[in-house]
């Protein structure tokens, strides 16, 4: 079978072989689902250095006050536009209220100060370093999710759709040899033949090809093209009454929300939004900053009423290249600072509290005086998703050097 | 597969009457020549260049003047093929050699237009500010994207940083489907891609014009040396992998003094970053020989090696104060203190080591004969590039007379990148095209955004990583749009490749046009294909016996959409 053979003979090159062969306890979470029904990890990269203090601010700590005198949003219940509570300390920016309901049943978790195991201050370098996987190394070709891809175990059918980046070109994260396919978006995925003629068959243009690689990509294309056409995806509705905003993440979730209900093979998932570098006048319950959390809020919200039961398949890792300076600038905005935001929706997160460890942000505990520090390393939530969610045996290929095994930050329970 | 002559085989090619077939190609390549002698001086009277033994290894001469244009160019286009087959595969190749020779005035005048080409970096970043520093000069508020919108349609592009990147970009395609330097072209992509830096890292995006014009373009028929030493002084090469800000360990900038405020920040001791990539990826290769140690003493060594003025006029500059000036040991030779000297006296050794000139053989084997490139064709070229001191016309020569770039095992071996499956499905119609962005993007699309490639790797070389779904079906759709003449700001006429009258039935009109655009017969599948996909009716004829008229577009854009048209 052409497509076995294919990723056989990736994996052989890659010296993975020893890891398709998973021991049970992990190989459990794909097995107890339906065919063509997969764990999913969905990872959304807010592009430009979300500021996590604005995403889940510290209104319980005078620090975050002092320190942010035109950009702190007011603890819960000091008027419009303040905070919403989650804890003692923590409250959620109005703009993500309608993720409250996920979070208050345990379905929405937020980690603090997590970021690169060495600040890394230029956003070119961070998201370089956090997609590659390999911070400090500059040379790595391939991206984490594609080494992950290439090390999680796969069925017996390959599916085009195994990994998917739901924007115009495939991010960094996703680049590398083992397929993984990018979709501006399922309206746009086929074939826009002009003129008056027959169909275009895209499989038996390619089932003869003479290059082994382009033969097999070419049937799993062909499929995938006639799945999306045969079963209409792109106009399929949403469930359960969920409505997604008309902006470039909502329309990407709710293709992304088709796919998993669709069950087309799905396993590791990007996608991305941008627009969150807020040097300047960064609002505080308005402005630019606002704009992008309600985006992110209701979206988010969207695809998780969308998917319904469902939820529970899927784990959503929010992340960012770094966080932003705990104290705002001169031009009432931020700049770019270490530790960062992540948040956790779906699968089996330890949801409804604020994660992993947190100093607060008086000066002694801030990195340089500036930032806060990086405490959680990024890739280790992103080893626990990929381990406790996906199955992955061991993230040495993935990210080497993080440790094997590598110690979880415990982000997800049973 | 056994390769077969790609023209007039007629055992090969289904339903085509070898002689018929054969005829119309005299007759379109007739034409073409005529039109083309008329602007460009015939081989006779070009300037003498020693010719290329080629081995022979049972090709014929078309096969060869197929082979030659799918690597040494961007696939064959009409004029060149005729060029080709008039002054024969061995002068063309030599001429692709030294274009100092070859008048490419048309290309010339077609890059006219794109002014900022011509400019220093000072003057592009005078002239193209970011959008943020025409706000604040302006006074004009930049709060939300629509702001950002509403601005960027005030200043228009012509006053925008992205008429740089647009410049660069077109100069790039137009260049690779029309310019009569096609090797230059490869080789300018190749070389850059070695030394890959990438637009999307702060103000590299204003220097990378002139990194490719000054630091690239000049030496890629040059010595190595040249090439290596033009790239280590480049602000561009220098900014993105943050050398500029690499410092002798307890470097105090001083307080007073005129220090770019990001090198004030950021300069706290040495960044091995410039080292380590120089070590991997531009010269030895990472099984090189060196250890962590050489990186850190190679990082000691370019201490110093830093910018002016980095985001206004960047200039290399060497900042004696913050170089290391203790002894150095790289590679188990000493390195005798000598401030900016010793970087050079390491980019020698460098150039001149048998590790590099092994690592550099291979990336060229495996970009101009296969994947996996013979190892002792590799072998041949290292010891080529150590014998002509890093000559690396000389080590083209090589190649290009080497067996195993005329084998069986390399004709259609390699898989065309994004890059050069556009630029060769335009070139096969005799397109023209201002590169401009809906062409631009097409590459983008398909996985390959110019200028842009994050890693110091540079895109890959090899096959897998461009073969996937997505990329499959935005290389087909891209081949039925451009076929269709549905690109902006790119010409085609499909029509213009068949000869007049058009042939009479389906099967010869495909057979005829696959002939064009591919130079060598469809496979019967694709063949098949085409056809069930051009006329659903039996053999194409009206009830009333009339011919169905073909839709040509269509069958162009599938045939440049077929996996035979994503090898060369």
């Amino acid at each position: 079978m052409p497509l076995a053979r294919r990723s056989l003979l990736k994996s052989a090159s890659l010296s993975l072989l020893g890891l398709t062969a998973l021991p049970p306890f992990l190989a459990r979470a794909a097995e107890a689902l339906p065919t063509g029904r997969r764990k999913v990890l969905v990872t959304l990269f807010l592009r430009g250095g979300a500021d996590g203090l604005s995403l889940v601010p510290p209104v319980g700590d005078p620090d975050y006050h002092r320190l942010r005198p035109n950009l702190a949003l007011g603890a819960p219940g000091t008027g419009d536009g303040s905070a919403l509570r989650l804890d003692d300390t923590f409250g959620l920016h109005p703009g993500l209220a309608p993720l409250l309901p996920w979070w208050k049943e345990g379905a929405l978790a937020a980690v603090h100060a997590v970021g690169l195991p060495q600040p890394v201050r230029s956003h070119f370098d961070a998201q370089d370093f956090v997609e590659s996987g390999t911070p400090g190394v500059k040379a790595t070709r391939d991206g984490y999710l594609n080494r992950a891809l290439a090390a999680l175990p796969t069925e017996a059918t390959a599916s085009a759709f195994r990994a998917v980046a739901l924007q115009p070109t495939l991010p960094r994260a996703l680049a590398g040899d083992a397929p993984a396919l990018a979709l501006e978006s399922l309206e746009r995925f086929r074939l826009l033949a002009p003129g008056r003629t027959g169909p275009i068959s895209f499989d038996s243009l390619y089932a003869a090809a003479v290059d082994e690689a382009l033969r097999s990509t070419g049937l799993e294309t062909s499929s995938a093209l006639s799945h999306v056409a045969d079963k209409r995806l792109a106009d399929q509705p949403p469930h359960h009454g969920a409505a997604y905003p008309r902006s470039p993440l909502g329309r990407r979730l709710q293709d992304l929300a088709r796919l998993i209900h669709a069950d087309v093979g799905l396993q590791l998932a990007a996608t991305e939004s941008g627009g969150w570098d807020t040097h300047i006048l960064q609002g505080r319950e308005r402005g630019p900053f606002t704009q992008r959390a309600k985006d992110l809020g209701e979206s988010l919200a969207a695809f998780a009423t969308d998917l319904g039961p469902r939820l529970e398949e899927v784990l959503v890792v929010v992340l960012t290249e770094f966080g932003r300076t705990a104290r705002e600038n001169g031009n009432r905005g931020t700049d770019h600072g270490t530790g960062g935001t992540v948040l956790l929706l779906g699968g089996k997160v330890r949801g409804g509290r604020v994660l992993g460890p947190w100093k607060g942000l008086a000066e002694p505990y801030l990195l340089d005086g500036r930032d806060v520090p990086s405490l959680t390393d990024l890739r280790a939530v992103l080893a626990e998703a990929l381990m406790t969610h996906c199955g992955l045996a061991t993230t040495e290929p993935v990210f080497p050097g993080l440790g094997s095994p590598p110690t979880l930050p415990g982000l997800l329970g049973g | 597969m056994k390769p077969f002559g790609p023209l007039g085989v007629g055992d090969n090619v289904m339903d085509v009457t070898p002689h018929r077939t054969a005829l119309w190609c005299v007759v379109a390549l007739v034409a073409v020549g005529c039109t083309s002698t008329s602007k460009t001086p015939s081989p006779s009277a070009a300037p003498t260049v020693a010719t290329l033994v080629l081995p022979d290894t049972g090709w014929s001469e078309d096969q060869r003047a197929l082979h030659a244009l799918r690597r040494l160019a961007y696939g064959p286009s009409p004029q060149d093929w005729a060029e080709v087959r008039r002054s024969g595969v061995a002068h063309w190749m030599a001429l692709q050699l030294h274009p100092q020779h070859l008048p490419d005035d048309a290309v010339a005048a077609r890059l006219e237009p794109l002014s900022t080409l011509r400019l220093s970096t000072e003057e592009l970043m005078t002239r193209y500010p970011p959008l943020r520093q025409q706000a604040r000069e302006l006074g004009f508020p930049l709060e939300s994207p629509e702001d950002r919108r509403e601005l960027a349609m005030m200043l228009g592009t012509d006053a925008l940083p992205r008429r740089v990147s647009a410049d660069l970009m077109a100069q790039k395609l137009i260049r690779a489907v029309e310019s009569r330097h096609q090797l230059q072209e490869v080789l300018v992509d190749f070389w850059f891609n070695h030394f890959n830096v990438s637009a999307e890292k702060g103000p590299v995006r204003w220097m990378v014009t002139s990194y490719e014009r000054d630091a690239i373009r000049p030496h890629v028929f040059g010595r190595f040396r040249d090439l290596l030493g033009a790239t280590a002084r480049h602000p561009a090469m220098l900014f993105y992998l943050d050398n500029w800000t690499s410092v002798r360990d307890g470097f105090e900038p001083l307080r007073r003094g005129r220090l770019p405020p990001a090198f004030r920040k950021n300069a706290r001791g040495l960044n091995e970053n410039y080292a380590r990539e120089l070590l991997e990826l531009h010269t030895l290769g990472v099984d090189g020989g060196y250890t962590q140690e050489d990186v850190r003493e190679v990082a000691r060594v370019f201490t110093g090696w830093s910018l002016n003025r980095p985001r206004l006029a960047p200039a290399f500059v060497f900042r004696a104060d913050a170089h290391d000036p203790d002894e150095k040991r790289v590679l188990g030779s000493p390195i005798a203190s000598g401030g900016e000297k010793e970087g050079e006296q390491v980019l020698d050794m460098l150039a001149r080591h048998p590790s590099t000139a092994r690592f550099l053989a291979t990336k060229l084997a495996r970009k101009f004969v296969s994947d996996e490139p013979p190892a002792t064709l590799v072998d041949r070229l290292a010891q080529v590039f150590l014998d002509s001191d890093g000559e690396l016309r000389a080590v083209y020569a090589a190649l290009f007379t080497s067996p195993e770039f005329w084998s069986d095992a390399a004709w259609s071996a390699k898989t065309k990148t994004p890059l050069e499956l556009v630029a060769s499905s335009l070139r096969a119609l005799g397109g023209t095209t201002d590169g401009g962005p809906p062409l631009a993007r097409a590459v983008e699309r398909m996985g390959e955004p110019l200028y842009r490639a994050p890693a110091p790797t540079g895109y890959p070389e090899h096959a897998t990583p461009w073969v996937n779904a997505g990329a499959l079906v935005s290389r087909l759709n891209f081949a039925l749009a451009l076929a269709a003449d549905r690109v902006r700001g790119t010409e085609v006429d499909v029509k213009t490749l068949l000869p007049r009258p058009w042939p009479e039935d389906t099967g010869t009109l495909v057979d005829t046009l696959a002939l064009r655009l591919l130079y060598e017969p469809l496979s019967p599948q694709t063949r098949a294909t085409l056809l069930a996909a051009l006329e659903p009716g039996e053999d194409g004829r009206m009830p009333d016996g009339e011919v169905r008229p073909v839709d040509l577009r269509r069958a162009a854009g599938l045939l440049l959409g077929s996996p035979e048209f994503q090898k060369q």
